[in-house]
């Protein structure tokens, strides 16, 4: 085979805006989603929640309940073995089994509102439901506390009396609500704070909000006597669900077969699991398939949202602009168990920027809240919001522009990031120029309207993958993957397929394979489902050319230096070129029987090398100073893509994640009352942005190629979310004149305000 | 208490089916029928998921009684495409990327074509306001609206 073997990208589907091969059943109404599969003899599961933010479970009594005609199974935490303390990547954070198994069935205690303490499988939902209202639940009630600030102090109610914290000197002699202790340094922050001319410290607290996908939960699972077991979930990574259910189980990973529906929004909430171990143990119990779906006030009281927290940000600069020492505090609520992203958010705090000296501290802290889970660059929107916002107070005061004093301390090629890395080629820079360069920029504002700017980083994940390619009888191609589809991977994945193997992008079939069908996937999440994807599609199609190659030599009597794979065809080289006819795959199917068999490759790889991505966001906002509202009137998103695959999910990550943002800024949060009880568990009063809350949404697709990537790709599904939320701050700051230290700036919070620098000009 | 017999029209044939009266619209559709392209995301009426249209008028199945719909006319997701072609806006949804996971797609494709019967040549602010019901969390509804506009205007040419 000769060395010009090359990638056949010169067909070119990469990089056009195909039609998804998923579509026409998502427009129709045929593509099944979680709670769109059923089996015959199916059982409805449903969960009994606590009423309690924090109490003991003094008994459980579910004979009342198991006697009811037509509940076929009960289960409680009697129903699973304990777990030991074990750390296992979950999504770009951590979870421990220990933990999780609580999670799933609440054991000696119930640390939230709506933590599961009971399920039951019964023939009908209406059953169910009767059946959970006979479950004899005894708790002894305790005091809770749901504040991140109050559960650090001494004496706060104590939720898990064996949890000293991590990460300081010398080790805790007594338990506390605060896990873990985490910073990182580069420099002399003390040193560097000497040379500031301006330093802008402040206090800054955000709510937790959930991701909001529009998809419940669900689950359905089938346990046979022998001891194996199928389970269909919507979920980010079914590897991942197998691993962890076969674990809570008992089961051989080998024993449970799982397949990932299509998946209606995850965003990291469904990167762990609540139903599939019950599903699955109550089948066990019952002996039938059970299906269990949540309701959305299940989903806001007992799945992930992110951290609300409070952060503290200290930043010097120069009289130049130049910033010399950043100092951040970070602290995170975890939910129920601990796991908060706090490690993340300390991580990516300061990292668009170049500054010699940094410091920043995080702590993970428990409260009676539910376990958070990874939301879009987890624990990154919460710090980098804080830091943007000083930023923008830096530039205020020294008369910069907020994209003049972000060009001249973005971290670029070369720059040693505060948490470790000395960066590659990275598109900060060409962000903020090309934001500059928008007519949106330039472009006048009126009174009570702001315009602010505000930049993200994100690290982006590669990971195992596995993937498979198999040349059909007929020339098609069978891509399958591992990792759910959730916003365009089988069109990404289908053209790279097709410009590696010089086939029509039609002729490729992409497939999302259940856990039987391919080696290990971590999951859809991390930004690194097509990043990684397609750097195994690009392994597997080497192994196609070269055994096509190898049996063209084989057919032609050709050594392999004489042939090669080029635009979808086997060629003769040299002399020979003319004697043979070129052959494509197609060809090669007619005599696959005849040439040594079934023609596939597998891509197996950890993937290395994912390229940060970088943005900046561009907002105009209204206020009305009547009633606080605020409105947005545009906003423009520039963000390095490495290379878009297909453009137009490209954008589509750039536009959802900066309404997820405008969402976050302005009204979403998690309302507890002084019964430490969910007080908006619906999307009426939880209160997403719909359509005519926000304007179109401009992207701008950088490319700065990442080296590493064949194709040059980068992540990008969740840098988008990290800027809105300074970016928000400061049009706010802007409009108003007022800095917001709080989030979301919803319209009572900005009314408050309003009137409160009304009052204090006229005194 | 004995099921309620309800026969009713959906997408076009006659149905017939026995109900609690307790089973939503959209339970009866989905559970019964068979017909799993309209979702439930909130049951509360806030995601319009499940938008199908009653006698014409868009409705969240979620808010109807399954009881409540003898003799009238539903039409779902099911029903938008006619024969081989897809519906102008299904198409131009596909075209402009208007879906990432696509759990809300059929709901804002009833209710779109719910608005565009009526109004033909709606300004982006009125397909916004229009749409305000149906919850997308992935897309920032910016291909969702330009896809809308521009099947409108397909429409309009015929």
């Amino acid at each position: 085979m000769a060395e010009t073997m090359t990638n056949g990208h010169s067909q070119g589907f990469v990089g056009t805006r195909t039609i998804r091969p998923d579509g026409v059943d998502k427009v129709t109404g045929r593509a099944r989603f979680g709670a769109d599969y059923n089996l015959p003899g199916q059982l409805i599961g449903r969960v009994l929640r606590s009423p309690h933010p924090h109490a003991r479970i003094v008994s459980i009594d579910t004979s009342k309940a198991e006697a009811l005609p037509g509940v076929k199974a009960v289960i409680t935490r009697d129903d699973f073995g304990d777990q030991s303390s074990e750390f296992i990547p979950a999504g770009e954070m951590m979870m421990n089994y220990k933990d999780v198994i609580r999670n799933v069935m609440a054991r000696e205690k119930v640390l939230y509102e709506g933590h599961a303490v009971a399920a039951v499988a019964a023939t009908s939902a209406a059953v169910a439901r009767r059946a959970l209202k006979l479950i004899d639940v005894k708790y002894e009630v305790l005091p809770h506390v749901i504040d991140v600030v109050e559960a650090m102090r001494p004496g706060a109610p104590l939720l898990h009396d064996d949890l000293f914290t991590v990460g300081v000197e010398p080790k805790p002699d007594k338990p506390s609500n605060v896990a873990k202790r985490v910073e990182i340094t580069l420099g002399d922050v003390e040193a560097g704070f000497t040379k500031a001319d301006v330093i802008v410290e402040r206090e800054f607290k955000t709510a937790p909000v959930h991701q909001g996908y529009i998809e419940p939960h669900a689950a359905l699972a089938t346990f046979s006597e022998d001891g194996s077991a199928e389970l269909w979930c919507t979920t980010q990574g079914h590897y991942i669900v197998r691993a962890h259910c076969a674990r809570l189980l008992g089961m051989d990973i080998g024993k449970l077969r799982v397949t990932a529906t299509e998946i209606g929004g995850g965003f990291g909430g469904k990167t762990t699991i609540y139903l599939e171990p019950l599903a699955l143990a109550l089948s066990r119990k019952a002996k039938r398939p059970v299906k269990m779906v949540m309701s959305r006030e299940e989903v806001f009281k007992a799945t992930g949202p992110t951290s609300g927290a409070t952060i503290h940000v200290k930043l010097g600069a120069t009289k130049d602009g130049k910033f010399v020492a950043a100092f951040a505090e970070l602290k995170y609520q975890a939910g129920a168990f601990q796991g908060s992203p706090v490690q993340p958010g300390v991580m990516c705090a300061y990292a668009p920027y170049d500054i010699e000296n940094v410091k920043v501290i995080g702590y993970d802290v428990v409260s009676n809240r539910p376990k958070v889970a990874a939301y879009r660059a987890p624990g990154a929107p919460i710090s980098e919001y804080a830091v943007e916002s000083v930023v923008d107070e830096i530039a205020k005061k020294l008369g910069l522009d907020g994209i003049e004093l972000r060009m001249m301390n973005a971290a670029h090629e070369g720059t040693k990031a505060a948490y470790g890395p000395k960066f590659g080629p990275i598109g900060l820079e060409e962000t903020l120029n090309s934001i500059k360069k928008t007519e949106h920029w330039n472009t006048p504002l009126r009174k009570w309207q702001g315009r602010g700017v505000a930049s993200g980083f994100w690290f982006n994940i590669g990971g195992e993958t596995s993937v498979s390619l198999t040349v059909n009888e007929d020339g098609t191609v069978s891509l399958m993957v591992g990792t759910p589809d959730i916003g365009g991977l089988r069109a990404s994945l289908a053209m790279v397929a097709a410009d590696e193997l010089g086939v029509p992008y039609d002729k490729v079939r992409p497939i999302i394979g259940d856990t039987g069908s391919l080696g290990f996937n971590f999951l859809t999440g991390g930004s690194r489902s097509a990043f990684s994807g397609s750097m195994a599609i690009v392994e597997a199609a080497k192994q196609i050319k070269t055994e096509l190659c190898a049996r063209a030599g084989k057919l032609w009597e050709l050594k392999p230096d004489q042939v090669e794979f080029s635009d979808g065809h086997v060629r003769a080289l040299g002399a020979s070129a003319d004697k043979f006819k070129p052959m494509s795959l197609a060809d090669f199917a007619k005599v696959a029987g005849k040439t040594g068999g079934p023609i596939a490759g597998s891509g197996r790889i950890n993937a290395q090398g994912a390229g940060p991505s970088l943005g900046t966001h561009l907002v105009d906002l209204e206020v009305d100073p009547e009633t606080g509202r605020v409105t947005i009137l545009r906003y423009t998103v520039a963000q390095d893509a490495g290379k878009a695959l297909h453009p137009a999910y490209v954008e589509g990550q750039f536009q959802g994640g900066a309404v997820q943002g405008i969402g976050w800024a302005l009204n979403e949060e998690y309302i507890y009352g002084a019964d430490g009880k969910l007080q908006n568990a619906g999307f009426l009063d939880y209160r997403m942005p719909v359509a005519s809350d926000v304007p179109k949404i401009d992207a701008i697709v950088v490319e700065v190629a990442n080296p590493r990537h064949p194709y040059g790709v980068r992540g990008v599904g969740e840098t988008p979310i990290v800027p809105p939320l300074g970016a928000i701050a400061n049009a706010m700051e802007n409009a108003t004149g007022i800095r917001f230290t709080e989030l979301p700036m919803s319209p009572p919070k900005v009314l408050k305000a309003l009137k409160e620098k009304a009052a204090s000009g006229k005194a | 208490m004995a099921k309620h017999h309800v026969e009713a029209i959906v997408n076009g044939d006659a149905v017939e089916f026995l109900c609690e009266t307790e089973e939503t619209l959209l339970d009866v559709l989905r559970d019964t029928l068979h017909l799993t392209g309209s979702k439930e995301g909130c049951a509360s009426g806030d995601c319009g998921a499940c938008s199908v249209t009653l006698d014409g008028r868009l409705v969240c199945s979620c808010l109807v009684l399954g009881c409540e719909v003898g003799g009238r006319h539903i039409e779902t997701i099911e029903g938008l495409a006619r024969g081989e072609a897809l519906h102008p806006l299904q198409q131009h949804f596909l075209e402009h990327a208007a879906l990432q996971c696509g759990i809300c797609t059929p709901g804002f494709l009833v209710a779109a074509k719910s608005l565009l019967e009526r109004h033909p040549d709606p300004t982006e602010t009125e397909i916004r306001y229009w749409l305000a019901g149906n919850l997308c969390r992935c897309t920032g509804y910016d291909k969702i609206i330009s896809a809308v506009q521009d099947a409108a205007a397909a429409m309009r040419k015929g």
